[in-house]
């Protein structure tokens, strides 16, 4: 931590990796070592496209998969994993899907889906009471209305929204939203958006959200952190890093985004690299712009380019791009 | 929606008259069918005649001691399909010999339907070294000739009704685990599953409420398969002399006029009916499985 | 003469609940050399309108209107002038490409298909063929011999853009070429159909719902509402300033990064895309529409009107405006 903090981060993880490995063949290396931190009622969204771990690295905050090195912390309590530990960790951290339609079990009702969570962990109360304000929270109004519906008569966005009234009926601190919005209609999305910022806004919730889309995160995130190949590398508050990007990967990907304007147009060649094969040296060295056109070279880091692996990005505060070409980062506090 | 004075229908009540509008559904695409409509009949009348086979013909008739017909006769007035050796009516032996033919199947079928979901569906939820243990199991009673292992098992065991039921529900059981085991892979891998999972539903619940009820209608279809496979069974092993001597059967009843040379005598008042009975009612429980199979398969599809 | 032109096409499907109209009279041209891109969200009919410029709708779909490619009408030619059109003369980049490959057959077998089919080559010379198109769309040439799963997605729609072009067409219609492509890969495919444009000449139909990748990819555009076009335009024009209530809703769901009024403000509409089969009286846009007055909801649907000589638009609020 930098300063002294009044409040813990909401969540955090050290030196986090998570390994799959298939039968035969080699390792993948989804998350090779990853230091984040979301703060309480702060928006972090997790960018990159496919390949770089931002799936596997919710994965991992979510309980859902254990790591093979690191640790998550959630208020300052490292996460054990045993199934009772487990369990009172879901109650705090929640999950939304990408797929609404695929999220909910078209065999039960929207009920049933938004009572699940309260009848999995016992809460006490009044189940009916619970469901309808986790639904009107979610925008359905009046939720009695959805009561008995089935998944498949449902809109994708109504049903979105009841994924996300079954997490809110939790009452969770943090909520993991894993592309929220991509398989949705494109004038269905800003609705679902401002739910989550009303969501923070109204009920303190932290939200990380997991997306490809740079727009998202300009729309709703406060902090980005900008992932390829199992690292960060880049990480900073939105309107900085967008504005003005450090690392030549996150200068590509916002180049290409239609209608971008203060940064050049840098289409990077060939595809999203397999994380059972990283490349030595910096990861992203072999599709690095900056090293092919020669300003790497003109820096003098060419050499270290290649060869030298660079250290994780630490917690801190601030913009910050793991890059040989930027000012070091600065020493973890 | 306005508020109404009347109580609001419970979701139990209505899940329930979903539950009905669905089975009207299904039944109205089965009607489309019709080869399934076909078996449905020819089941329905089996298991009519194996229901009412008191007031069909008595049971007296099925007395060694009591027969008071021709030995070995073809069909006569009063013996519509003609006598055994021991001179009881055919017919008679056919009705009550329904019955445990019948029954066998069904509880054997059921047997093998439990044992098959539960090894299925876990084999398919745990994942390292239990579910591979499960499967391995289960292949093992794959490879497993049934026949051979029917008969040492019954020879072992004993020749009672019971026993029968338990040696084929035992040597049916791993195919419809096979089946359900693909099914529930496939279910594992759906979004809603990682959804009850995120929500902290432990392994029971996710078997339970998730994997079973949508791989329910997949196991209603493959047990109407395993009953048609399950009376064959019995068949053939109350033929090889295994099955229950104190009860008529339809196997037993093939065994019998093999052994009392009905062959030979050219009866075949004694062996087409309950040949045909057999074939008749396999068949039936075929097209049935068949055409639940296409009805639901679209369904579990869409679903 | 335009290579593609659209009049007056209405689609509609028999269901079992009745008919069930898709596309409601649209209007469409795209010329040589010139990408016309077609915004639209689920339901509003843009999937149905790029089969019906091959005649290759469901047959359960019923088709009036005139689709005149290179001034042949496509609807009611004879079956064996269609086959020689289809392909040779127009081609599809379908939607869902990285599923359409036959997972079986190689890729330069499949990409040879349409050239053995169409031009009676022999084997040989469909192979130097294969060779140049994989080049063009820039795969190496020993992709020919890859089967679709040693691919990538990326590299599938390359795949799918070679067999479009397999035969010279002098139009392309691409359905979601982009959708479900990681953005890297994304803003190379989309190089590359620019590319092809501007060096043969083709003519192309992109159909999107990213109205921002329409609007930097295409030189004209159009958007689709429930089956009918409710604004057209050169496409950054009409997507740095959409007239219609709507283009403003779907162009305001693609941010502009930097733009700090959609800073921590994200902007939709309420409710969700009509289904075709119960559209709503009066201007279907109204339900949602942020600007509505109570005439929209009683009075006729409005129809494209010009607002100037390259823009038009369906809303009676602007009607009576100045260009």
């Amino acid at each position: 931590m930098t300063a002294v903090q009044a409040d813990p981060p909401a969540l955090e993880v050290h030196d986090l990796a998570v390994t799959f490995r298939n039968r035969s063949g080699p390792e993948a290396h989804a998350v090779d070592g990853v230091e984040l931190a979301v703060g309480q009622g702060e928006i972090l969204a997790l960018v990159g496209e496919s390949g770089c771990g931002k799936t596997s690295l919710a994965r991992a905050l979510l309980g859902l998969v254990q790591p093979s090195r690191g640790k998550v912390v959630h208020l300052g309590q490292p996460l054990g994993y045993s199934s009772k530990a487990l369990r009172t960790y879901r109650r705090r951290v929640q999950l939304v899907l990408q797929d609404p339609s695929g999220a909910l079990n078209p065999r039960h009702t929207i009920y049933e889906a938004v009572a699940e969570g309260l009848r999995i962990h016992k809460v006490r109360g009044d189940e009916r009471e619970l469901v309808a304000r986790a639904l009107s929270r979610a925008g359905l109004r009046p939720p009695e209305r959805f009561f008995l519906s089935y998944p498949h008569e449902l809109s994708g966005g109504q049903r979105q929204r009841v994924v996300i009234a079954g997490a809110l009926a939790l009452e969770p601190s943090v909520l993991v939203a894993d592309e929220p919005v991509s398989s949705l209609d494109a004038s269905v999305r800003g609705e679902i958006l401002a739910l989550l910022l009303h969501l923070r806004d109204e009920l303190g919730l932290t939200v990380l959200v997991v997306t490809h889309d740079l727009g998202l995160a300009w729309n709703i995130a406060d902090r980005i952190a900008v992932m390829y190949l199992g690292r960060v590398v880049e990480v900073g508050p939105t309107e900085e890093v967008l504005a003005d990007p450090q690392h030549p990967y996150t200068k590509a990907l916002l180049s290409v985004v239609p209608e971008i304007r203060h940064v050049e147009p840098v289409v990077l060649a060939g595809e999203p690299p397999d994380p059972t094969r990283v490349p030595s040296g910096c990861r992203f060295h072999p599709r690095c712009p900056a090293l092919a056109d020669g300003t790497a070279e003109r820096a003098g880091v060419a050499d270290q380019c290649r060869t030298a692996t660079l250290p994780v990005l630490p917690i801190a505060d601030g913009h910050h791009a793991a890059c040989l070409l930027t000012t070091p980062p600065p020493p973890p506090a | 929606m306005s508020v109404s004075t009347a109580a609001p229908p419970s979701a139990r009540s209505v899940a329930w008259a979903r539950r009905r509008a669905s089975f009207g559904r299904v039944w109205k695409e089965f009607r489309r069918n019709r080869a399934g409509v076909a078996g449905l009949v020819i089941l329905g009348f089996f298991v009519l005649v194996a229901l009412l086979a008191p007031l069909l013909a008595d049971k007296s008739g099925l007395d060694v001691t009591q027969a008071t017909g021709l030995p070995m006769h073809p069909p006569y007035p009063g013996y519509p399909l003609g006598t055994d050796k021991q001179g009881r009516s055919i017919v008679t032996l056919l009705i009550w010999g329904s019955r445990i033919s019948l029954i066998v199947g069904f509880a054997a079928a059921l047997m093998a339907m439990v044992i098959g979901t539960l090894v299925g569906i876990s084999s398919g939820h745990f994942t390292g070294w239990a579910g591979g243990l499960l499967s391995r199991f289960t292949e093992w009673f794959l490879v497993i000739p049934f026949l051979p292992l029917a008969i040492v098992l019954a020879s072992v065991l004993g020749h009672s009704f019971w026993i029968l039921i338990f040696v084929i529900g035992i040597t049916s059981w791993a195919s419809t685990a096979r089946l359900i085991r693909a099914q529930t892979l496939s279910i594992e891998a759906r979004p809603y599953l990682e959804r009850a999972k995120a929500l902290g539903a432990g392994h029971w619940r996710q078997m339970n409420r998730y994997v079973l009820p949508n791989v329910m209608p997949l196991v209603f279809a493959n047990t109407t398969l395993t009953v048609a496979g399950a009376i064959l069974t019995e068949t053939t092993l109350s033929f090889l002399g295994l099955g229950d001597p104190f009860h008529v059967s339809w196997g037993s009843m093939l065994e019998n006029a093999f052994d009392e040379g009905a062959i030979s005598a050219g009866a075949w008042w004694y062996l087409f009916p309950p040949g045909i009975a057999i074939v008749l009612v396999v068949l039936a429980f075929t097209l049935v499985g068949r055409a639940l199979e296409t009805v639901l398969n679209p369904r579990l599809r869409e679903r | 003469m335009a290579l593609l032109e659209m009049r007056d096409v209405h689609v509609s499907y028999r269901t079992r609940a009745g008919l069930v109209p898709a596309v409601r009279g649209v209007d469409l041209t795209v010329e040589a050399g010139e990408i016309l891109g077609v915004a639209g969200e689920s339901g509003c009919g843009k999937s149905t309108l790029a089969a019906t410029a091959l005649r290759l709708s469901p047959s359960n779909a019923t088709v009036t209107g005139e689709v005149l490619l290179e001034g042949r009408d496509v609807l009611t030619m004879k079956w064996g002038d269609l086959r020689t059109v289809r392909w040779a003369h127009a081609s599809i980049v379908f939607q869902g490409a990285l599923h359409s490959l036959n997972p079986v057959r190689t890729i330069g077998q499949q990409i040879a298909e349409p050239i053995v089919l169409h031009e009676k080559v022999s084997d040989k010379a469909a192979a130097k063929r294969v060779d140049e198109l994989l080049e063009q769309v820039g795969l190496p040439a020993r992709r020919a011999r890859s089967y679709p799963h040693q691919i990538s997605g990326g590299q599938k729609q390359r795949v799918m853009i070679a067999m479009a072009l397999a035969c010279r067409p002098r139009l392309i219609i691409a359905d979601e070429p982009t959708t479900a492509l990681d953005v890297m890969v994304q803003a190379q495919v989309l190089d590359l159909i620019s590319s092809l444009v501007k060096d043969m000449g083709v003519g192309m139909l992109m159909i999107s719902h990213d109205l921002s990748v329409l609007g930097a990819t295409c030189d004209r555009l159009a958007v689709m509402y429930a089956g009918r076009v409710v604004e057209e335009g050169p496409a950054k024009q009409l997507f740095a300033a959409p007239q219609h209530p709507y283009s403003g809703a779907l162009s305001a769901a693609f941010p502009t990064i930097g733009d700090r009024a959609s800073r921590l403000a994200p902007r939709g509409l309420p409710g969700d895309p009509p289904d075709p089969a119960q559209l709503p009286d009066g201007c279907t846009f109204h339900p949602r529409c942020p600007v509505a007055v109570p005439s929209c909801a009683t009075g006729a649907e409005p129809q494209l009107r010009r607002l100037s000589p390259e823009r038009a638009a369906a809303c009676v609020l602007l009607e009576g405006s100045p260009s």
